[in-house]
């Protein structure tokens, strides 16, 4: 074991398997949030079509947009894989750079969010509208609060790598908030697909 | 697997992938993307867009979980934390599909 890692072993609290007990938790953790974003769509899922009153998601949904603000996210998700590589290599540098790499791109999404929101309740599409508005708003609403949040902590890490206080001793803090970050980018993989893609 | 095998992250082999191999995921994940809108766009494709979405979004899944999450190089007991919830999921979904989407088109 190296020494960063010996480090890292006196550092942590460990679980009777020898694992990390933050990142034993944190994966119940994202178990249990599936669960979460799994009621949500299946909501969304169960809802669709049965809106008596427009705007229908045909109309109103917008696929080139949707699709760039997806791009977004998956390439924060490679910027948060290759911050963690960088701080464990010990690369302040690096670390710096990817960490505001995905804090940029994540604000970037909401970004998109915010605009798509804003655009479709000029259109007439408010989340007491109609069963689609109201399982859109919920679903992709809660999943956007989830992003804001991970934008957070990335900012929190960010700062702690400017005072110099994230050794490659303490990747596991990087590696916690990015099986955060990766987990809010699967869960919008599922829901590009099963919301804008499949109409 | 004894505990001294495990290294202080939790990983059983020790480093993840290099930078460059990241890249190359970064990109295959980026061209998945960009074949689901292109799909999405081909009227003769209309039949089986949805079987051919599902399986790309799943391949996208797959990768971020195995090497961004780095699920295929940690502990199994991570992918097991993991997979209940996500299995629990799977079903709850399927089912309420079934329950209100699915059933209510038969008359029994």
């Amino acid at each position: 074991m190296s020494q960063a890692a010996t480090v890292a072993h006196e550092d942590h609290h460990y679980t009777s398997t020898g694992l990390p007990s933050w990142k034993v938790g944190f994966w119940a953790f994202i178990g249990s949030e599936c669960l979460f974003f799994a009621s949500l769509i299946s909501t969304y899922m169960v809802y669709k079509g049965r809106s008596v009153v427009g705007p229908y998601p045909e109309e109103i949904l917008d696929i080139p947009l949707t699709s760039i603000s997806t791009f977004v996210l998956l390439m924060s998700s490679l910027a948060m894989v290759l911050a963690l590589d960088a701080v464990q290599r010990g690369s302040k540098k690096l670390t710096l750079i990817w960490l505001g790499g995905v804090i940029v791109l994540g604000a970037g999404f909401l970004g998109f969010q915010v605009y798509e929101f804003n655009h479709f309740v000029h259109e007439g599409l408010t989340i007491g509208t109609n069963v689609f508005g109201s399982s859109f708003f919920v679903l992709t609403g809660f999943h956007g609060a989830h992003v804001a949040g991970g934008v957070i902590w990335m900012i929190t890490l960010w700062i702690l790598a400017v005072r110099g206080k994230l050794a490659p001793a303490d990747s596991l803090k990087v590696e916690i908030a990015g099986l955060y970050w990766h987990f809010v980018d699967i869960v919008w993989i599922a829901i590009f697909t099963l919301v804008y893609l499949i109409q | 697997m004894s505990a001294e095998a495990i290294t202080a992250n939790g990983h059983e082999h020790g480093s993840h992938a290099s930078p460059s191999f990241y890249w190359a995921i970064g990109g295959i994940l980026t061209v998945i993307t960009a074949v689901e809108v292109a799909i999405f766009y081909i009227p003769a494709l209309a039949g089986v867009l949805v079987p051919l979405l599902l399986t790309l979004s799943a391949a996208k899944f797959v990768l971020v979980v195995m090497f961004f999450m780095h699920l295929k190089f940690d502990s199994k007991v991570f992918t097991g934390l993991f997979l209940s919830g996500l299995v629990l999921a799977t079903f709850m979904t399927v089912a309420l599909i079934v329950l209100f989407q699915v059933l209510p088109k038969y008359k029994f």
